[in-house]
């Protein structure tokens, strides 16, 4: 594939991604806060959410596996979840955070357990789909190409 | 980019007068950015860079009051924190464990070191209660997150007025001082010098009258977006 073609590509998969409602208008913020002295800004921020959600998700398995279940904490780590994954943008996760956070209120642990599932599910999708687009943004740039806004 | 148009910009101020004006060590507004979200600090230490702002990054109130040299378990070893750089402004999360960034706010504004120092709260909570209750308390100004660069440039634009006024205030202080003096030392009271706030004050060093001039709450802040409650699609 051309150079060309590999922008192009690019350009689509990242309005689908806003189209579909994986990214919201918070992610194009963290994108314009990138330039030439840094450049791998974005990706820097994307990794630590990946970090920060992977931990904070082990822990609310870990939380409703055991005999007393704790919703006060399971809610301060649901509110950070929510939190981060609202600051770059992760706008599905970020809603399924809001649904799972009155189930922790309302201490509904089949409600956890289900949203648990569901967070879980579309963390999975914006991660693969996240790397993808570095990938495509990587291949462009080892083609000596840049990023198209 | 905006990094070099804010260092001129403040070139430019320190000339006007012809005094030496350098109230602080460095031209650039120094940021205590308090956030237990790891992603959080590093958008927000981003936003601030960009803004031209010099910026320490903390994950906890209890780490901010130890910078600023509050904690009271822990001996004040330099009067403005561990690197010796005066803070002209912090920027707290709401929600964080242990300390929150109310009561972080508070101790900030109770402190009479510290007072002074602007605080910005931030949270993803737009609750009219919460945001009340943190401007009753002295707080600058209320960001609902997420934090964007208009927001940040918003707080940086008058922050950065605010302390040029007050430096300006501070040098026209000096030159009345200066008159003053010569009007003593002299036989005719010729003083042509305005009447201010500062004359009027009852301390007798200048640097101190600096303090007591500055607005605790400037008109802009009344103006904030958020002040008047922006919708988010959030909650």
């Amino acid at each position: 594939m051309d150079l060309v073609q590999l922008q192009r590509q690019l350009v689509d998969y990242r309005t689908s991604l806003y189209h579909e409602g994986f990214l919201d208008e918070q992610f194009t913020q963290l994108q314009s806060l990138q330039d030439e002295n840094n450049p791998d800004f974005v990706v820097e921020v994307v990794s630590l959410f990946f970090e920060d959600s992977e931990r904070l998700l082990n822990e609310l398995s870990k939380a409703l596996e055991q005999q007393v279940i704790d919703f006060k904490r399971m809610d301060a780590q649901v509110h950070q979840l929510k939190g981060s994954s609202s600051s770059i943008g992760a706008h599905r996760v970020q809603k399924l955070c809001i649904v799972f956070r009155n189930y922790c209120e309302a201490q509904n642990v089949e409600g956890c357990l289900k949203c648990l599932q569901q967070v879980k599910h579309e963390y999975g999708i914006i991660k693969t789909k996240l790397e993808s687009m570095f990938q495509l943004e990587q291949q462009i740039l080892n083609a000596g190409g840049s990023i198209p806004v | 980019m905006a990094r070099n148009g804010g260092v001129a910009w403040m070139r430019t101020t320190e000339k006007i007068d012809g005094y030496d004006l350098s109230t602080s060590d460095t031209e650039e507004v120094h940021v205590l950015a308090v956030d237990d979200s790891l992603v959080d600090r590093k958008v927000i230490e981003r936003l601030l860079r960009i803004s031209s702002c010099k910026v320490t990054a903390v994950d906890s109130g209890r780490r901010a009051l130890q910078y600023l040299g509050l904690d009271e378990e822990i001996q004040k070893k330099e009067t403005n924190g561990f690197d010796g750089l005066k803070v002209d402004l912090i920027i707290t999360d709401y929600c964080m464990p242990g300390m929150t960034g109310y009561e972080l706010l508070k101790k900030v504004k109770e402190s009479s070191a510290f007072r002074e120092i602007p605080v910005v709260i931030m949270s993803s909570e737009n609750v009219i209660a919460r945001i009340d209750r943190c401007l009753e308390k002295g707080a600058e100004d209320f960001i609902v997150k997420p934090v964007k660069l208009s927001d940040v440039k918003r707080i940086i634009d008058y922050t950065t007025t605010e302390l040029r006024e007050g430096e300006q205030r501070g040098a026209r202080a000096r030159r009345r001082g200066i008159n003053k003096r010569k009007q003593r030392e002299g036989d005719d009271d010729l003083s042509s010098s305005p009447p201010s706030t500062l004359s009027s004050s009852t301390s007798s060093s200048p640097s101190s009258s600096i303090q007591s001039a500055t607005a605790p709450l400037s008109p802009s802040t009344l103006d904030s977006p958020t002040r008047r409650l922006k919708m988010t699609s959030s909650e």
